[in-house]
């Protein structure tokens, strides 16, 4: 090999971003059954314990109106598809990314190239977003198997899936970009943070049957948001502005929450 | 290559008084030179080789590598530069191949292109049979040689390599330094920090000593030697209590000694010589050396012996 050779250099070389999710990408073919098995796996046994197990004895009581006409199947399978994509989003943002700083330290490798670490934290976002719309797809098409899709414009369901993942693995990442312990904080973040948000968001009840006292928690709770943008995607009923409201709200969490992760990301990467 | 002029880092440290990591140096490397920094632990080296690789911004001071400024052009620079980190940094979890593919991809280059530039690659570094081995397979210097290897997949202008034989075997260092002279002689200008004296003998035209932040000393081994050392050493080691006496007795005999626990060195030019005069004294040394001056010996006299923490 001769040195120095004039570097040669395509026309438009990629943005860093794209390559550092080119990159991740290849790091998922290591795990690709894996991570699809828990994409759909376990929304699945969800689906079939709560939806089938628990639902027909539901639609079968007292109370089978309290769900609007609907089954408790087809109640819950936007919720869970969204539910699933939360936990997606979240685990791939906490300790896979996490590993690239602490203990594998691939992020110096990286940043040592032309790639800067905002570039970085976009690669990030990109790739969890691929993860989410890979596992969210599959998963309604696990849902129109079960006949829990809803009508066409249920596959909205998948964006909004998406989007609510994504919105939330954002600030794990920031969080991953600030911390140097073995990752403690993560446990208590999936243990208290990330369970309660899955069982008090209107995921497997209405919210209504909780006490009005304590129904701001759902409202905060970006998983609620997602869970009324899926479920107006498959059932209908929701209103233009509520829709517009509820998609702001996602919005907004992801647009700060990204901004906050590159910053975090650089602070720790230049030092 | 790099001129750099009163360069500073300082960290800050919440609710303490900031670090001087680096107080103030100036250096110049010329395109094609071999070039070393030497120094204990805490000396500045790391943080200044990270300023160079333009991944950590200066505090103060000019700095210049390839003709242009880290602040305005860092993306530009980095992407010219090899960089050698002290601690291997490869994803363990793809193969030999793929870690290097990947980070070819960083800079830019085709699919193609790093496919192509990996297999020979590969062929630099003697690991054709482990291509397609995942990377947690490999031995430490099969890493290192790795490490080194991806290093260069971007054919760098300026390498820089940070301890970069630290925990091999001597055969694995031999193996590194041949092809670290083999990049040299391609016209591949080297940066090297490193605590093995004999590493820094061999590979490095030129030489910084670094010392808490400052430079303490430059040159070529062979200045720096004849500079800070004289050209033999007369090692002397004496059964034990008998080394207080003998301390008085050799103090006439060379221009430098010095007193370690364990023994006492004479540093003067010819040590057969003064060893001859030693015999004369009817002291009884239980063992004695005679040998060349190395960086060692300036490194130490530069340093001091204590530990620095």
């Amino acid at each position: 090999m001769a040195f120095p050779v004039p570097a040669v250099r395509p026309a438009r070389p990629p943005s860093g971003r794209f390559v550092v999710l080119e990159y991740l990408i290849r790091c998922w073919r290591g795990y690709f059954v894996s991570s699809l098995a828990q994409a759909v796996g376990v929304p699945l046994l969800y689906l079939l314990a709560l939806g089938v197990g628990l639902g027909t004895l539901i639609d079968s009581g007292p109370d089978a109106e309290s769900f609007g006409g609907i089954s408790y199947l087809d109640y819950i399978a936007p919720a869970l598809l969204v539910a699933a994509a939360l936990q997606v989003g979240a685990g791939e943002a906490s300790y896979p990314a996490y590993s690239r700083f602490k203990w594998t330290k691939v992020f110096w490798g990286v940043t040592a190239t032309p790639v800067t670490p905002q570039q970085v934290c976009d690669g990030e976002a990109l790739f969890i977003a691929t993860r989410l719309l890979a596992g969210s797809a599959l998963y309604y098409l696990v849902l129109l198997a079960f006949g829990a899709a809803g009508g066409p414009a249920g596959l909205l369901m998948v964006p909004a899936g998406v989007l609510t993942g994504l919105a939330c693995a954002v600030w794990v990442l920031a969080l991953g970009a600030r911390m140097r312990s073995e990752g403690g904080a993560f446990n208590v973040l999936f243990r208290f943070v990330l369970v309660p948000m899955t069982l008090f968001s209107g995921s497997f009840f209405p919210i209504t049957q909780m006490p009005l006292a304590t129904r701001w928690l759902a409202w905060i709770s970006p998983l609620w948001h997602g869970n009324e943008l899926a479920r107006g995607a498959a059932l209908g009923g929701l209103g233009f502005w509520a829709a517009v409201g509820h998609l702001s709200y996602l919005l907004v969490l992801l647009i700060v929450g990204a901004v906050l992760a590159r910053r975090c990301y650089r602070a720790r990467l230049i030092v | 290559m790099i001129i750099a002029k009163g360069l500073r880092k300082t960290f800050p440290v919440r609710g303490g008084k900031d670090v001087d990591a680096v107080s103030g140096i100036d250096l110049s490397v010329a395109r094609g030179e071999s070039f070393g920094f030497l120094g204990p632990n805490g000396a500045g080296k790391s943080s200044t080789m990270r300023m160079i690789a333009c991944v950590s911004p200066r505090t103060g001071g000019e700095l210049s590598i390839l003709g242009l400024d880290p602040e305005v052009d860092g993306v530009r620079i980095r992407g010219r530069l090899g960089v050698v980190p002290q601690q291997d940094n490869l994803d363990e979890e793809l193969t030999v191949r793929e870690n290097l593919i990947v980070y070819g991809r960083y800079f830019g280059i085709s699919r193609a292109e790093c496919r192509r530039r990996a297999a020979e690659l590969l062929e630099f570094a003697q690991l054709v049979e482990k291509a397609d081995a995942k990377v947690d397979t490999l031995s430490g210097g099969m890493k290192r040689r790795l490490t080194i290897a991806r290093s260069l997949i971007n054919s760098p202008e300026l390498l820089l390599l940070d301890e970069p034989t630290t925990g091999l075997d001597p055969q694995a260092r031999h193996v590194l330094w041949d092809r670290l002279f083999r990049l040299k002689h391609q016209g591949v200008t080297l940066v090297v920090t490193t605590h093995y004296m004999d590493e820094a003998e061999q590979l490095c035209d030129r030489l910084v000593v670094m010392d808490g932040g400052r430079i303490v000393a430059q040159g070529s081994p062979a200045e720096l030697i004849a500079a800070h050392s004289s050209r033999e050493v007369l090692e002397l080691r004496f059964s034990p209590g008998s080394q207080d006496a003998a301390e008085v007795a050799v103090a006439g005999l060379a221009e430098r000694i010095e007193v370690l626990p364990d023994r006492l060195l004479i540093y003067a030019d010819d040590g057969d010589e003064v060893l001859a005069r030693v015999h004369t004294m009817d002291l009884r040394p239980t063992t004695t050396l005679v040998r060349r001056s190395t960086l060692e010996d300036v490194f130490l006299r530069l340093t001091g012996r204590s530990l620095v923490d």
